[in-house]
């Protein structure tokens, strides 16, 4: 007997039978990545440092790559990770700043609003199994109260006084929580800089995919500010009294 | 032609095959006592200073809360050990025999070096499957000399040393703070809040701050230096007040007459 033809409208997708390519598995490793990004709180504001380097692979590939962004006139975000999914959320960004501006209704979007669509974002994206791979900080002075939230590729959101990336994590927390927690409201501005040219120093030494070439970023009750980059002093003096590895 | 013998020193890996099919089944291996672990070293102007937390993990249960991590190797020579508590526990005793024979074999004192030579060797011919990572320092006629040595069994000889997972945390102080020619109060101060630094900010490194300052013929092993996490007093008396638990008086059991029951039979 001949099988039976069962019509069905052409919009309704049937499974195919013959080719099965699996479960869609999305890229889970970065290719062009940033690292750490530094953050806390200070007197006036937030002040936050990345540097300008962006690693392929162990390659100091892009040498002026720009890991910190002021979004609108009052939030400044930092970025470590893949830096294409990072141009696309700038992009992302950027339209929904052009479509808050559009609408023209007098208000304009604030960080906390900000850091929570990225937020968001990012959670949807891991809930979709394609990540943005990327660790973002958000830092702004919004409605009078300073900022500083983290958003990472997992949707993971969390505000704290201090906040660091990647090796930052591991070395410079230690000496952000030492010499800011309890003080943020004492620090004052030069301070603040001291503070964070010391952290981002400690990475330069014990990162191997840092660079000494970094850019600092602060935003207060004025808006954003971003220095244009500069390197720090090293100290390799202690190099003198090493002779060999062993006796 | 003679048969081929097993070697007789060093890991047999037989069962490797086995406790895979186990695992595979089912089965959990058991956890190694691990150190987790800050250890710290620094040259000083007169000597060295080392430190150490107290806390040893098995998994993510602390398995003891004041452990000592800086073990004696000669009366001029301290060890801090991370790893696998049993390997550090073990090379550092066995090194510190060898070294003591051999002091008394050459009728000198024992050289830093020649240490920190035995437990590289040592380490070299077990490829890293004894799990010790040592911050040896230690002061003889040479002057004071501060290794690490890997479980690999590769060193490096520095001015300032730290290992552990805590190590990135105490080495963020020493990068931002040390310098040559400290003098010995800047050099425990510096010790103590690196290992600090790895107690509060790594969960593998707890409990208190171990320090020992070893300089030209003279150790000070300063046992819980800081106790940074000490236990707090009780906020309220918890004991209860007689009286508390009610009870019922029971009745006295009644006895029971002799006449019941039959004899036993006991008729051969």
């Amino acid at each position: 007997m001949d099988p039976i033809e069962i019509r069905v409208p052409h919009t309704v997708q049937r499974p195919q039978a013959t080719t099965n390519h699996g479960p869609i598995a999305h890229s889970l490793q970065p290719i062009v990545t940033g690292t750490s990004v530094v953050a806390f709180k200070y007197k006036d504001g937030i002040m936050m440092a990345a540097d300008c380097l962006g690693s392929y692979g162990s390659m100091a590939m892009f040498r002026d790559e720009r890991r910190l962004l002021s979004v609108g006139d009052s939030t400044l975000v930092g970025m470590s990770g893949d830096i294409s999914d990072y141009q696309h959320m700038k992009h992302t960004l950027e339209n929904i700043m052009t479509q808050e501006y559009d609408m023209d209704d007098g208000q304009g979007l604030g960080t906390k609003s900000i850091y929570k669509c990225m937020s968001k974002i990012m959670y949807n994206r891991r809930c979709k199994f394609d990540p943005l791979l990327n660790t973002y900080v958000v830092a702004g002075v919004d409605g009078g109260d300073k900022f500083l939230g983290y958003v990472d590729l997992l949707g993971t959101t969390y505000e704290s006084p201090t906040i660091a990336t990647g090796y930052g994590l591991h070395m410079a927390q230690p000496i952000l929580r030492k010499r800011v927690e309890g003080r943020e409201d004492e620090i004052t501005e030069e301070e603040a800089v001291a503070i964070l040219d010391d952290c981002m120093r400690v990475l330069y030494y014990r990162d191997a995919r840092s660079f000494n070439r970094l850019i600092r970023g602060k935003v207060t009750a004025q808006g954003v500010e971003i220095t244009e980059p500069y390197s720090l002093d090293t100290n390799w003096s202690f190099a003198e009294s090493i002779v060999g590895y062993g006796a | 032609m003679a048969p081929l013998l097993e070697p007789s020193t060093g890991f047999k890996f037989d069962n490797v095959k086995r406790n895979q099919q186990l695992v595979h089944k089912g089965h959990s291996l058991p956890h190694a006592t691990k150190t987790g672990t800050t250890i710290v070293g620094l040259i000083f102007s007169d000597g060295i200073v080392l430190g150490a937390d107290t806390r040893a993990t098995a998994g993510s249960i602390v398995a003891d809360k004041n452990c000592e991590k800086i073990h004696f190797l000669a009366p001029n020579m301290y060890c801090c050990g991370a790893g696998t508590a049993a390997d550090t526990e073990f090379t550092t005793n066995m090194v510190s025999s060898q070294l003591a024979l051999h002091s008394l074999n050459t009728g000198r004192e024992s050289r830093v070096a020649t240490a920190m030579t035995m437990l590289k060797q040592y380490l070299f011919r077990y490829q890293g499957h004894i799990g010790a990572y040592l911050v040896l320092g230690g002061y003889d006629v040479t002057g004071p000399h501060l290794y690490t040595i890997h479980a690999h069994g590769s060193t490096d000889k520095l001015p300032y040393v730290t290992m552990g997972s805590g190590s990135l945390a105490a080495m963020s102080v020493f990068e931002s703070r040390w310098r040559a020619g400290l003098s010995r109060e800047e050099g425990i101060e510096m010790v103590k809040d690196a290992i600090e630094a790895g107690i509060f900010n790594d969960l593998g490194s707890g409990s208190n701050v171990d320090v020992c300052v070893i300089t030209s013929g003279n150790v000070e092993y300063l046992r819980n230096y800081a106790r940074p996490n000490e236990r707090v007093a009780k906020e309220q008396a918890y004991k209860f007040a007689p009286g508390t638990t009610e009870f019922v008086v029971p009745k006295p059991a009644t006895q029971h007459s002799e006449e019941e029951g039959t004899a036993m039979d006991v008729s051969a």
